[in-house]
């Protein structure tokens, strides 16, 4: 479903991807893994167009999303939908009214529809009843569930998720794991996420990429990594600094 | 400053009118190729426009005063009494009327579309519009430069008649000037040009802040630090950009509406 081709990208004087490769397959939950200022987020924003290219191609669908101007990306980007590390709900607007802007923004007018879509997606992400809340009253964890629902209420093909467990307890994370898993079920989507979590990236993956020094260093099954001998590799899953006391 | 600083900040500043332009010209885009939103550029003609009337009212309205009385103390000692109103209007309508109006709108307007897209910016909310295809010049900026576009030239015109309301209040009630005098002395010297130049001064002053505050909090970034900084620097440039192109404005819209016709 998406295709990254040589993708290069420097931001201000930093190369942070270079010469990424890799193949994300429809229908499967792939993991993209690395340290923390390695990359992740910024492969991930490519994948729906929010930033470009230095060099390289970005393919969905066969389409190179890095040749196209901002407002040719409105057919990708009901394609492709994204969940932010912050959830990245608009302040000024009630949850409901949060979830039903993709829809009002496709033109639907008919509030019952509008008002069924948005209950059934808030009852997917374990949320039903608080249509009404605003989201500064919301947990973390909550911001990020209705982020979700207002991803998934137009049924995006592909999923993205940035760092969907960073900051949340181990319970909200184990929670949000289980979701992306029921998801992915329910929905039959392709999903991408992006963490440094291993328990989230064992939890949810089918497939596992790691960055490294802005290229993909390893790829394979989550067995493949656990089994893997590589010390970099093994210091990342066990969580190793090399420093001592 | 050596040579270097200079041409550094020469550059600095040819980029930044290049960055305002290419939102110039993508708003322009915009408005002509995207559907208008209604429903925001209505909420923000209340905000913008409706909510900024009384610092508007105040500002024109004092300096109407006070400007009426201190020409007085000039003019009394020439016997010119009568000719006060005539110079406040025209000085209401040509000058102070549009750049109070166009200061206090960067300041009250300005500074908060400044906020509240610098905190969208760096809250990913931008992101966020972008991710769920939604362009945020259409979001954002347009619905803003339309309601500005129509708010300030009417906020200019509330200000330059309070002024003048406060001038002939102050001339005939508090210093004790004819009132046939001072007001046929005022319609005979103020006309439509000089209306003319308020409306046009007030559409330019309007592009001047919706732009550059948009631009400002559209370049957000650095967190809470370049959130608190977007306000500031969107007021000050602003200001400093209506006082100095008011300046060259002036001298061209002299030659279009001479002063007197």
């Amino acid at each position: 479903m998406i295709s990254v081709r040589n993708l290069h990208k420097t931001l201000g004087t930093q190369h942070v991807l270079r010469g990424v490769q890799l193949e994300i397959r429809r229908g499967e939950t792939c993991v993209v893994l690395g340290r923390s200022g390695c990359g992740k987020s910024v492969l991930l924003k490519h994948f729906i167009g929010l930033l470009k290219p230095s060099s390289g191609q970005v393919l969905v669908d066969n389409e190179d999303i890095g040749a196209l101007h901002e407002r040719q990306l409105g057919a990708i980007r009901k394609k492709v939908g994204i969940l932010f590390q912050s959830g990245a709900l608009f302040d000024s607007m009630t949850v409901e009214e949060n979830i039903a802007f993709p829809l009002r923004e496709a033109g639907v007018r008919d509030r019952r529809e509008i008002s069924d879509r948005v209950a059934e997606a808030l009852e997917m992400v374990d949320l039903a009843g608080e249509q009404a809340k605003m989201p500064e009253n919301l947990s973390g964890g909550m911001r990020k569930r209705v982020g979700l629902a207002r991803t998934i209420v137009s049924r995006p093909a592909c999923i993205l998720y940035d760092e969907p467990t960073t900051g949340l307890d181990p319970i909200a994370t184990d929670s949000i794991n289980h979701l992306i898993r029921r998801l992915q079920k329910r929905l039959q989507v392709t999903s991408v996420v992006v963490t440094h979590d291993m328990k989230t990236a064992f939890h949810t993956a089918d497939r596992i990429i790691f960055l490294h020094e802005g290229r993909v260093y390893f790829e394979g099954t989550p067995d493949a990594l656990h089994a893997s001998a590589d010390p970099v590799l093994q210091d990342f899953v066990e969580g190793r600094s090399g420093e001592s006391d | 400053m050596n040579v270097q600083s200079l041409g550094r900040t020469a550059l600095g500043f040819i980029q930044y009118l290049g960055e305002l332009s290419v939102l110039f010209s993508e708003t322009c885009v915009s408005v002509a190729s995207a559907p208008i939103r209604w429903k925001l550029f209505v909420r923000q003609v209340l905000e913008v426009g409706f909510r900024s009337q009384l610092v508007v009212i105040v500002t024109g309205g004092f300096t109407g005063a006070v400007f009426a009385y201190q020409t007085y103390l000039q003019f009394h000692k020439v016997g010119m009494d009568s000719a006060v109103g005539a110079v406040v209007a025209v000085s209401m309508f040509r000058e102070l009327g549009p750049v109070l109006t166009g200061l206090m709108v960067a300041g009250r307007v300005g500074a908060a579309i400044a906020a509240e897209i610098g905190t969208m910016k760096v809250t990913e909310q931008i992101d966020a519009l972008r991710s769920l295809g939604v362009h945020p010049i259409d979001y954002l900026v347009v619905p803003r430069t339309l309601a500005l576009l129509l708010s300030m030239p009417l906020l200019v015109a509330e200000s330059c008649a309070l002024g003048i309301l406060a001038s002939i209040f102050v001339g005939t009630k508090v210093l004790d000037i004819s009132e046939a005098y001072f007001i046929s002395t005022m319609v005979k010297f103020a006309g439509g040009s000089d209306i003319s130049m308020a409306m046009i001064k007030g559409f330019v002053f309007a592009m001047i802040v919706v732009f550059v505050a948009c631009h400002q909090g559209l370049n957000t970034k650095n967190g809470a630090v370049g959130v608190g900084r977007a306000p500031t620097e969107a007021v000050v440039i602003s200001s400093l950009l209506i006082l100095v192109i008011n300046f060259f404005l002036s001298f061209a819209l002299n030659i279009i509406y001479p002063v007197g016709r």
